[in-house]
């Protein structure tokens, strides 16, 4: 009966830390992305598809700047994000305000047209295989930290979006700017009436949700292939760690890609057949128990 | 009034199907493409090979008195869509051969239709020896290489070299198993051995988790059992672990030249691979690459090469015969030798295996590399006979055993 668990062998205990650095380093792109999605979905209520696009067009953002205006990775990190962020607030100007008061259902519709249709464009012209993009100079190379030789670039990896989740978190629950957006959630009739300008704050705040996913892009662009099909791959996962963690909560979307990225960093070690397939069956699990998300407010 | 019209409305119809049913068998030859458009194969194959079909039917003009036709379909390396559109494709819609078809999970399940309808296929994209083995089918050509083919020339050569402890990183499905099986066999008849693998789903983005394995089982080599997009990241995401640099190398089991493009020649350079085709071999195939280049804007990748070489076989055989009768055709392109622009003196076996000369290529340095898409350089040329499994050693029913 356990001829279907092969690899059932526990692996020596420095190979183990290495794959749970391994895990933490995925996990630190799914709760980047999620918390695009979260703020997103918290603050406007639409259930954003077009962000794997998004965090695609950061990644071509950075290669068409490098190989095109000779502008490279450091300059990029900033740059592609204000450029996706720009895009996002066009695609929010013309179609989504429109259906900001109808259900959920019409945003997740219109938002995976969108992301269908850029992802064809960009396939088209760049086919499936993917652009090369070199890890810049300056996070060549590897440390020996005993256990493993950890890349340089995945330990900024992890930093970056460290940084990029506890400052979006910062932003959102302790300042004033954070304080009116949640507000503007709950009641922006009653927000608007104080005089701040809840329209506009609900394009910035798309704007933002879509420099995030394109931040991630840019990060994602020296170690993963440049490739059209990148958004669509990981955002199925994505909405799973978004629901696991609760939508709308911030906090559980990055906490809950942390975990979620070394639960499947060890199940590739234990089981990697399932690699594909374990952050849905968790979904599955937390849906029956805890239908709202693990951090979620009930609807 | 409304019984009248629904009267008039039934027979249209029945007429319709009648006229469609008789234009199936008098109609023209119909060639159908099947292969990922879109997905992680989409470069290898995907619609320039529809191309290269359309370019076998125009070279060969009128065929039974009627133009070719080609029509082609997105399997989206689903083995049910794609055996879906074979069956689709055989039963209504008149198709006389189905080409390409990489993915091999998706190829042995239109094999298994090929088979059932009686109808002709050409496997010019897929790998797995065992559509030449046991699931061989009268009806069947693996046309440009197989899984044994890349074991036996780059496992061989890779073994000579030195490198006879070897780690599997295995796409886990059809494909990769027999890859993985058939280089394992190599390797161990050669006196190495094999010190693990690990299944990785197919499409697979981070490789880091896999690679760190290998590292840990300090194999000398590291076998790719896999292809397309996985192939490329895994060499990519190697380079950032330090795998070649701790002493290991890579044995990319399965490359094709859309992959070392997208990797960069920097990243690619010294891989050693197989391959029944290369763009700038000599006068003949740089000829034929520059038509299709024309059209599509890049060299043609091996299955390229192969779809239109199939299909100007089997187009060649329904000439000189003068019908499309599945048996007889079969009977006539097993009976020309295939010679084209790849092929010299081809043979297509009685287990559906295609004997041709194969190639192992080196990736040149950057360095030796004197203008786009000049990536390979030959190392050495292995007669058919010796790269592909001997018929008798397949567990083919089709072979008589004396």
């Amino acid at each position: 009966m356990l001829s279907f668990l092969p690899h059932f062998a526990l692996p020596p205990t420095p190979a183990l830390f290495a794959q749970l650095l391994i895990g933490l380093i995925n996990g630190a792109f799914y709760a980047m992305l999620s918390l695009g999605l979260a703020v997103i979905f918290g603050m406007l209520n639409i259930i954003n598809f077009t962000h794997g696009a998004q965090y695609m067009l950061g990644a071509f953002c950075a290669w068409l700047a490098l190989n095109y205006l000779g502008i490279g990775y450091w300059p990029a990190l900033i740059l592609a994000p204000l450029a996706v962020a720009a895009a996002g607030i066009v695609l929010e100007r013309l179609f989504l305000r429109h259906i900001y008061r109808l259900d959920h259902l019409y945003g997740l519709l219109l938002t995976f047209g969108l992301a269908l249709i850029i992802e064809g464009v960009f396939r088209q012209y760049y086919g499936s295989s993917g652009q090369p993009y070199s890890i810049p100079s300056e996070l060549n190379g590897a440390h020996d930290l005993g256990f493993m030789f950890l890349p340089n670039y995945r330990a900024w990896v992890i930093l970056a979006s460290l940084a990029v989740c506890i400052g979006t978190w910062f932003l959102i629950e302790r300042t004033r700017l954070g304080a009116y957006l949640r507000a503007a959630t709950e009641n922006p009739v009653l927000v608007q009436a104080f005089g701040i300008n809840v329209p506009r704050m609900v394009t910035l705040t798309y704007g933002f949700g879509a420099a995030l996913a394109a931040f991630a892009g840019v990060l994602a662009a020296p170690i993963y292939q440049v490739s059209p099909l990148m958004g669509s791959n990981i955002i199925v996962v994505v909405f799973a760690v978004v629901v696991i963690g609760g939508m709308g909560s911030i906090l559980g979307a990055v906490a809950s890609g942390f975990v979620l990225g070394v639960i499947e960093g060890l199940t590739k070690v234990f089981y990697p057949e399932a690699s594909n397939t374990v952050i849905f069956v968790v979904m599955a699990i937390v849906l029956l128990a805890k239908p709202a998300g693990f951090f979620g407010r009930a609807a | 009034m409304m019984q009248t019209k629904i009267i008039l409305a039934a027979t249209a119809l029945v007429a319709l199907g009648a006229v469609s049913a008789a234009a199936q068998s008098d109609g023209p030859v119909k060639i159908g493409v099947l292969n990922d458009m879109a997905g992680l194969y989409a470069d290898l194959g995907g619609k320039a090979s529809v191309v290269a079909a359309e370019m076998a039917a125009e070279d060969a003009g009128l065929v039974l008195g009627k133009k070719v036709e080609v029509i082609s379909a997105d399997h989206q390396n689903k083995p049910d869509v794609g055996s879906s559109m074979a069956r689709q494709w055989y039963d209504q819609d008149g198709v006389d051969l189905i080409i390409d078809i990489p993915t091999s999970s998706v190829a042995l399940a239109v094999n298994e239709v090929s088979r059932e309808k009686k109808k002709i296929v050409i496997f010019t994209g897929p790998a797995s020896s065992d559509l030449t083995g046991p699931k061989c089918n009268a009806y069947s050509a693996h046309w440009a290489y197989d899984t044994y083919a890349l074991a036996h020339v780059t496992g061989s050569a890779v073994v000579k070299s030195g490198g006879d402890t070897w780690f599997f990183v295995t796409a886990d499905y059809a494909f990769g198993h027999a890859l993985e099986r058939d280089t394992a066999e190599v390797v161990k008849a050669a006196g190495g051995k094999v010190l693990g693998d690990v299944q990785v789903p197919i499409n697979t983005a981070d490789f880091s988790s896999y690679l760190l394995q290998a590292q840990a089982s300090k194999a000398k080599i590291i076998g790719l059992a896999n292809a397309g997009a996985d192939t490329v990241n895994s060499i990519k995401q190697g380079a950032e672990f330090g795998i070649v640099e701790g002493g290991q190398k890579f044995a990319a089991l399965l490359v094709f030249i859309t992959d070392v493009h997208s990797l960069g020649l920097k990243a690619a350079q010294g891989l050693q691979l197989t391959s029944p085709f290369y763009w700038d071999m000599n006068d003949e195939t740089r000829a034929f690459s520059k038509r299709f280049a024309d059209r599509v804007g890049h060299p043609p990748s091996l299955d390229h090469a192969g779809v239109y070489s199939g299909a100007a076989h089997y187009l060649k055989a329904v000439k000189a015969i003068g019908t499309k009768d599945p048996d007889k055709v079969m009977a006539q392109m097993r009976a020309m030798p295939i010679n084209d622009f790849m092929t010299k003196n081809g043979k297509l076996r009685e287990d559906g295996r295609v004997i041709r000369d194969m190639y192992l290529f080196q990736v040149k340095k950057p360095s030796e590399s004197k203008a786009p898409w000049d990536y390979y350089k030959l190392i050495e040329t292995v007669p058919g006979d010796q790269a592909f499994r001997p018929i008798d050693k397949g567990d083919c029913p089709l072979v008589k055993k004396n």
